[in-house]
């Protein structure tokens, strides 16, 4: 048991090191308080803010592409892809690697994870040579940002459920509905989606892939403000949008199997999860009076702590258990799968004591409030979103209880029935 | 990175788990369980000897098979699979270290040979009473070279040959007061009587002490200080026994909720029982996880061992803890019948997370050495 790399990881590791050394700013060592804006180590988990205004907005967008480039030109934009389409050509065990070290400098990489992590491979899998030749390399240096349009009003928890209408009309498809919960869509070039185009076909077999050119008339992306203030996600209304049928991806009726392709490749979660933790609140409590002194020093309060610090430690070494099975060349178990639905729950947790210990003045939301810059009362709004984005609580004991522990699927009444016969509850 | 045991550590583990499959069935625990003439399996104490388990961490030199510590680690995981009604634990993971940590070279050639052969058991008196060990309850005293007192509980005591006995050489007792001693249970002053404990294939029992002769064990007054290490050390080891316990006890609630029907189905099918079992899985993993970190500190010397122990600790407390009550109540009915298995698991869980010092008493010592961490 160590914790050392090999000769080979070591030396990708010191590449990596001397390319961010020269490239990026590094975070100062204390994280917990992030620089500028409020709360930007927290909302650095999802997709960029767009209410912090357009000019704003701009910089940043225009900053993350210019350092997409130099990653693409360093060849460390995508670890995993193939060299002939710009890719680094390497392992996973690479990837982690990549991700621990920029994890230590104030680069935004959150606009491309998206296409380079689950579009891309997607299109390898299942476009057309010129797609591929055409969109690939654009992709990688962040010229082209794409976004993903899957879940729906009625299609979250159940995505296959959805309903955004997809009719042929010669050599074109006409496309119908809305989308919902899409990162990056009012600033994405092209977009993956999905829709049905046989709604008498059972649920999962009358579902077709496309790509789509954003600004393709018909197409409207509004923000979703969430509870946090800040917009991270899109709806997106589609009104009689005409794409070719060359922008099929995979057969008619086959948009199921492409989607999957698209799901499981999310990105390897095993970079440090965002934000809120131990560290913070153990931080917090040095500085927080409760009745009897200093938070720190209080019995329930350190009580508490452990829980939180056995719960974040166990999910790293989790993740370094998974680490060595990359390293070695083998598929990680299923170990992984708990760590969002413990982070999350974590999060809410943390945040609504450290409020709790905070006293009346843990109603302060805003930069003035003294303690820690509002980390908790952000992590309070995001850590509730937490628990929902990427796989609900609920929806992610099911798949630890059904695929790991092998206990039955719940039983369904969408398997047989074709899917304009399903129950719907709304008409 | 290779945050993993090396494969011959998984070879003995497949070994183990073989050998206890076939030595130590349900059956065996329950003898012990029923039979109060009984305080552990003799006949698997004498095969697990033989294997050479007792003496695997233990040096060549004073007899032992010199493995490390990650070797005991993966035998303590499939002790506590098996529920093995054994002393081993008192014997090894506390007597044994405490030997190896602080013995002269003359007390390790003295005791440490039997210890590894299996043919006499160590044990260690420290509680007198209610609640936490601290200097103003410990009242044994030591004076003249002799020991007056009273230990209770001390685990594995009935069956223990030698007994390491936390007393205070001085009347005023505090935290540079306390020193350790050595004794031979068969001094006419040792007064043994047997506890009924929660957990009766884990013994306990009540310790008098009448002028009874010792040997001194590592420096006059350092006793907690020692006591610290070596309940660190031990609490990576049981914290595998833990894990290992805890596992079970998620493969048979998974099997039951399996077999049993109800309401038309499979009972393991209802979501209620799945997020349960999920989150039976979740802490295991995680205390896993925690645990392989304090077998990382244990065989490097690591000076995180007081962390990494804490933290593994506690975990695999609250996950044994934990997947052996929901077991029962994923067995409902039959799950606390004296028939089903359910309640060795609960019994035995409780009891790990209690004979070293209870979880709370380890989440203070986790944020406290957490602190002493970020002074220095």
């Amino acid at each position: 048991m160590d914790f050392n790399d090999t000769p080979q990881e070591a030396e990708f590791r010191k590449k990596v090191r001397s390319f961010l050394e020269a490239n990026a700013e590094k975070r100062s060592t204390l994280a917990t308080k992030p620089k500028g804006d409020s709360g930007s180590s927290i909302s650095s988990a999802g997709a960029p803010e767009t209410v912090k205004g357009d000019y704003a907005a701009k910089v940043a967008l225009d900053n993350a592409k210019e350092w997409q480039r130099k990653k693409a030109d360093a060849g460390f934009a995508a670890i995993l892809w193939p060299k002939e389409f710009g890719g680094y050509g390497g392992t996973p065990i690479e990837q982690v690697i990549y991700a621990q070290e920029e994890h230590d400098y104030f680069v935004h990489s959150g606009y491309f994870e998206i296409g380079i992590g689950m579009l891309g491979p997607t299109m390898m899998a299942w476009g057309k040579d010129e797609d591929k030749k055409r969109f690939l390399p654009k992709m990688i240096t962040g010229e082209e940002i794409w976004c993903q349009l899957f879940s729906e009003p009625s299609a979250g928890s159940d995505l296959a459920g959805i309903r955004m209408k997809a009719e042929k009309n010669g050599d074109e498809w006409v496309l119908n509905g809305q989308k919902v919960w899409t990162s990056g869509a009012h600033f994405a070039d092209y977009g993956m989606i999905v829709a049905r185009s046989d709604p008498t076909a059972l649920k999962h077999k009358g579902l077709t892939y496309f790509y789509v050119d954003m600004k393709t008339p018909g197409i409207e992306a509004k923000p979703i403000k969430q509870i946090s203030g800040s917009a991270n996600f899109n709806e997106v209304f589609f009104n009689d949008v005409r794409i070719p049928d060359s922008q099929r991806i995979g057969a008619e009726g086959d948009g199921w199997k492409v989607s999957l392709t698209t799901l499981m490749n999310e990105r390897l979660a095993v970079g440090d999860p965002p934000g809120l933790d131990f560290d913070q609140i153990f931080e917090a409590s040095k500085e927080i009076e409760v009745e009897d002194g200093l938070a720190v020093k209080n019995s329930e309060v350190r009580q508490k702590m452990a829980d939180w610090y056995i719960q974040s430690r166990g999910l790293q070494y989790t993740k370094y258990r998974s680490m060595t099975a990359l390293s070695k060349g083998q598929t990680p178990g299923p170990e992984l799968s708990i760590s969002k639905l413990v982070t999350a729950s974590k999060m809410q947790d943390v945040s609504s004591y450290a409020l709790d210990l905070m006293d009346m003045s843990g109603m302060v939301h805003q930069d003035q409030n003294p303690i820690l810059k509002n980390l908790f009362q952000n992590g309070y709004f995001f850590s509730a979103a937490m628990r929902i984005a990427g796989g609900t609580d609920e929806v992610l004991r099911n798949i630890i209880a059904e695929r790991v522990l092998g206990l039955p699927q719940d039983e369904r009444s969408d398997k047989k029935l074709p899917f304009n016969e399903l129950p719907s509850g709304k008409n | 990175m290779n945050f993993d045991f090396s494969d011959d550590q998984k070879l003995l583990r497949d070994q183990a788990r073989k050998f206890l499959q076939d030595k130590c069935d349900r059956k065996s625990v329950r003898n012990i369980l029923e039979d109060n003439q009984k305080n552990y399996d003799a006949d698997l104490w004498s095969q697990i000897s033989e294997l050479g388990w007792t003496g695997t961490a233990i040096p060549e030199e004073y007899g032992g098979l010199g493995l490390g510590m990650l070797e005991l680690c993966v035998i303590a995981e499939e002790l506590g699979r098996a529920l093995a009604p054994t002393p081993f634990s008192s014997s090894i993971y506390i007597f044994a270290e405490f030997l190896k940590s602080y013995g002269t070279d003359e007390q390790k050639k003295k005791y440490l040979s039997h210890i590894a052969s299996g043919k006499k058991i160590g044990t260690f008196a420290l509680s007198e009473t209610n609640g936490k060990p601290k200097p103003n309850n410990i009242k044994t005293q030591h004076a003249s070279d002799k020991l007056n007192g009273s230990k209770n509980p001390v685990s594995d005591g009935e069956s223990a040959d030698y007994i390491i006995v936390a007393a205070n050489s001085d009347s005023n007792s505090n935290y540079n007061s306390l020193s350790l001693f050595i004794i031979d249970r068969n001094d006419p002053g040792v007064n043994i009587a047997n506890l009924d404990t929660i957990d009766p294939t884990r013994p306990a029992c009540t310790v008098d002490l009448k002028n009874v002769a010792c040997e001194r064990l590592g420096d006059e007054g350092s006793g907690w200080e020692m006591i610290d290490n070596i309940f660190n050390r031990a609490a990576v080891l049981f914290s595998f026994e833990q894990v290992g316990g805890a596992q079970v006890s998620l493969d048979e609630a998974k099997k039951y909720s399996l077999e049993r029907f109800a309401f038309g189905k499979q009972i393991g099918a209802f979501q209620a029982l799945k997020h349960k079992m999920a989150d039976m899985y979740v802490k295991i993993e995680l205390a896993r996880s925690n645990a392989y970190y304090g077998a990382w500190a244990l065989s490097t010397d690591s000076n995180e061992l007081p962390i990494a122990a804490a933290g593994a600790r506690v975990s695999a407390s609250e996950a044994y803890n934990y997947a052996s009550q929901e077991n029962i109540q994923i067995h409902g009915g039959v799950g606390f019948t004296w028939e089903y298995d359910c309640h060795l698991f609960y019994r035995r869980s409780k009891l790990l997370s209690l004979n070293i010092g209870g979880i709370r008493q380890w989440k203070e010592n986790l944020i406290s050495n957490l602190e002493k961490r970020n002074i220095v």
